[in-house]
């Protein structure tokens, strides 16, 4: 064995190594897309596979702030957003969509994609809610009645739009309580609110488990809930040392019921009647279940792509590019000849070995993707035409074909590395953008960079050695 | 063999003065339509609401702005087709789906007995906008600077790289003033197809720059403005061949492409072009320029 089959034997296992990267991926899309979202559901979606963006196949980006004024004082910032991502993984996860990247962004920042949803309403309500669940008692001071009659006779609501009392009730309210809204009754009944006490002596992170029940003679969906030991524990206390009070069950600042202690209440469990809908109910308990947000979120950015739209764009542009490709092929083999077609062949290497490295570090196509694609692909045929054109400089000397091949190789590579690593430094500054279209462009580009230079500088000589082994007097370029 | 260019002999260096010229008409052009029109600043940065709908049935353009008016909506409309249009709604928005559901109600309740569907929605919140602006201005200033500092090292003077990102400087900037000019948005993507320009464009430069490495090892008393000449004729067919298959693929995403990449398209034709013209008529000329007076 001598030095060049060692070479041809790299090409070669590379390529067989791509075919077997390359599998998983082409089984997957070939499914029929309900044995896709079987799978799916199931869980057992292939890790190594190249996935398609929101922008191609549909879907929802959305990007999340976390509310660090409201975060508790003793909590670390990061431990609060690692908290807060695993919450709403978990909400996602037993809502039931498939892969949905989750992650951090920054320093406050959360990424959540929903590939295939775009009727979002539903999702931004389960991921979007806090379900902070707070039991508190009812103040029913006669201060407190005074509050609630000079709220009543307002015109507007008593608490302005940043969430802060007006002035004539703030001074009104007896010391140690907050006022909390009802939840909204049938509509275009006034907006009802309570006094609570501040201190809240159990709160749903006791809890461990909540699910729908129906009400026995309406049928009227509730949340039924269990607390665990401590927290079993701490509610039979604090109901037995206030009995014949009033209990405000309050999520995210609105009470849902307040009904009256009748008496001490063990075994740890209870109910949140409310007017829910089934569907709300549903969302309520696994909100519940996965446990409160550290802090409020808001969303603060969000992008849905209809699945219409992904499939129109995808076909024009690949179809578009395309033509463009094939010209370009054309046109190789016809100015360069045997040299335009080993060009050629190691494009089509190069297409190969850039979809199996995609789809091995699982990574996801976006339509600027795309472009990073024709880009790399461009500088390819770059390098390339490098090459063929020092080839053709020093065949015009009557060297012997023997001598021209190393040597147009030895004096274009320095063009050609420099040129790649340049357009690499422009590229690895868009990382920074995190996710999304503008990170797919900067990922098809850098991995493409690399692959192109490998397959046009060193696949394109083994075809040229491999060539001078059997005639060695012609080089057609 | 076929050959595109027999060798050439032209002498780019001494009608560099003509060349600066067609650069600054260029650049002012851009520059004039910038400071009288300004960049039209996609959601991306300006933060705000896009909504894209597909109507079952033929809906006019003016009855969908009448729609809109209804509601007392004011928004940027584009037709893509007889049925489906965008409505947009730039700036600062506080509120998630505010402006969006305003936009559906005002459809639903002045164009009855036409259904929609959502093809698309982008919210793009005012914190957002900016923090994607200010990443986009770092990546732009980040790479500038890399490839000064790759250059310099690689062609041990920084006169060769400061030349070179002056080049694609202004070919950055000639693309962004002719979205101007066409009054093109510039979004995200946009920003990736500049940096593709700039990545383009200095590999462009690089290879002439290479050329003249070469010869200068070669020819150690050739006169610097003789050296930069044949370097730039020696390269020039490959110059011709690559830039000329890049502006195929690119001009027929451009006329094929569709709706979604076009402006990606646009911003990649003008930029390609202006790319190989400069690093003929400005990259190399300029180091001329200043090395020479050096010397």
């Amino acid at each position: 064995m001598n030095k060049l089959h060692w070479k041809i034997g790299t090409v070669l296992g590379l390529l067989i190594l791509s075919f077997w990267l390359l599998y998983p991926t082409v089984e997957w899309y070939t499914k029929t897309s309900d044995d896709r979202a079987k799978t799916e559901a199931m869980r057992l979606r292939p890790k190594r596979i190249l996935n398609l963006g929101l922008d191609l196949k549909g879907g929802t980006h959305m990007l999340l702030e976390l509310d660090v004024e409201k975060l508790d004082k003793k909590e670390k910032l990061s431990d609060a957003m690692t908290r807060a991502i695993e919450i709403i993984r978990n909400r996602v996860d037993q809502y039931g969509v498939g892969e949905t990247p989750i992650s951090r962004q920054g320093e406050r920042w959360i990424s959540v994609d929903l590939p295939g949803i775009s009727n979002t309403a539903e999702a931004e309500n389960l991921i979007g809610k806090t379900a902070l669940l707070e039991f508190r008692l009812v103040n029913t001071s006669n201060e407190a009645q005074s509050v609630l009659s000079k709220a009543d006779g307002l015109t507007g609501p008593p608490v302005d739009n940043k969430g802060v009392l007006v002035p004539e009730i703030a001074k009104l309210m007896p010391k140690g309580t907050i006022l909390c809204k009802a939840a909204p009754g049938p509509e275009g009944e006034r907006a009802r609110y309570y006094v609570l006490e501040d201190t809240v002596p159990v709160t749903g992170a006791y809890l461990e488990n909540a699910h729908v029940s129906t009400d026995q003679q309406f049928g009227t969906p509730s949340i039924s809930f269990t607390f665990n030991k401590e927290g079993g524990k701490l509610f039979e206390n604090f109901t037995g040392a206030n009995v014949n009070k009033f209990l405000a069950i309050v999520l995210d600042g609105v009470v849902h019921s307040a009904p009256v202690i009748k008496s001490r209440i063990g075994g740890g469990s209870g109910v949140i009647e409310g007017s829910f809908s089934m569907e709300e109910a549903r969302n309520l308990a696994i909100i519940l279940r996965a446990g409160a947000l550290p802090a409020p979120v808001t969303i603060i950015e969000k992008r849905v792509v209809g699945p219409g739209l992904g499939e129109d764009s995808i076909k024009k542009g690949l179809s578009a590019a395309g033509i463009g490709f094939i010209l370009v092929v054309v046109f190789m083999v016809f100015y360069y000849r045997a040299g335009g077609f080993v060009s050629d062949l190691a494009l089509a290497l190069n297409f190969v070995f850039l979809m199996a490295a995609m789809s091995y570090f699982g990574a996801t196509l976006t339509l600027p993707g795309i472009a990073g694609i024709i880009l790399s692909l461009a500088m390819a045929i770059d390098a390339n035409v490098l090459i063929l054109e020092r080839m053709r400089e020093e065949l015009a000397l009557s060297k012997p074909v023997a001598m021209v091949i190393p040597t147009g190789y030895d004096k274009a590579w320095s063009a050609i590395l420099d040129s790649n690593v340049t357009t690499w430094i422009a590229a690895i500054f868009l990382f920074q953008f995190g996710s999304g279209p503008v990170k797919g462009f900067a990922v098809t580009l850098t991995i493409g960079l690399v692959v192109g230079m490998f397959t046009s500088v060193f696949v394109t000589r083994v075809i040229y050695e491999f060539w001078l082994t059997s005639n060695p007097k012609e080089l057609s370029i | 063999m076929i050959v595109l260019l027999k060798k050439t002999n032209i002498d780019f260096i001494r009608k560099r003065f003509i060349f600066f010229a067609i650069s600054g008409v260029m650049i002012a052009a851009g520059a004039v339509s910038m400071a009288v029109k300004g960049v039209n600043l996609g959601l991306d940065f300006t933060g705000g609401t896009l909504l894209q709908l597909r109507f079952d049935k033929p809906v006019a353009t003016g009855d969908i702005r009448a729609a809109l008016a209804k509601a007392g909506i004011e928004t940027t409309l584009q037709s893509l087709d007889r049925n489906a249009y965008q409505v947009k709604v730039k700036g600062s928005q506080e509120k998630v789906n505010e402006v969006s559901d305003k936009i559906l109600g005002a459809f639903t309740a002045n164009l009855p007995g036409n259904a929609f569907t959502e093809e698309k929605r982008d919210y793009v919140g005012p914190v957002v906008g900016r923090d994607l602006a200010k990443k986009a201005v770092f990546a732009f200033i980040l790479s500038f600077f890399g490839i000064i500092i790759y250059v310099a090292f690689r062609f041990s003077n920084p006169v060769w790289g400061a030349a070179g990102v002056l080049a694609l400087m202004h070919d950055v900037f000639v693309a962004a003033g002719a979205l101007s000019i066409t009054n093109r948005e510039l979004d995200l993507v946009i920003v990736a197809a500049l940096l593709t320009i700039a990545g383009y464009s200095i590999n462009d430069t690089i290879v002439i720059f290479d050329r003249m490495r070469e010869n200068m090892r070669m020819f150690p008393r050739m006169p610097l403005g003789q050296l930069a000449n044949t370097s730039i004729n020696e390269t020039l067919s490959r110059t011709l061949i690559t830039n000329l298959t890049v502006l195929t693929v690119v001009a027929i995403l451009f006329v094929f492409g569709g709706e979604v990449i076009n402006n990606f398209a646009f911003t990649m034709l003008v930029g390609s072009i202006c790319g190989t013209y400069s690093t003929i008529a400005i990259a190399t000329p300029l180091v001329y320029q200043w090395d020479n007076k050096g010397k």
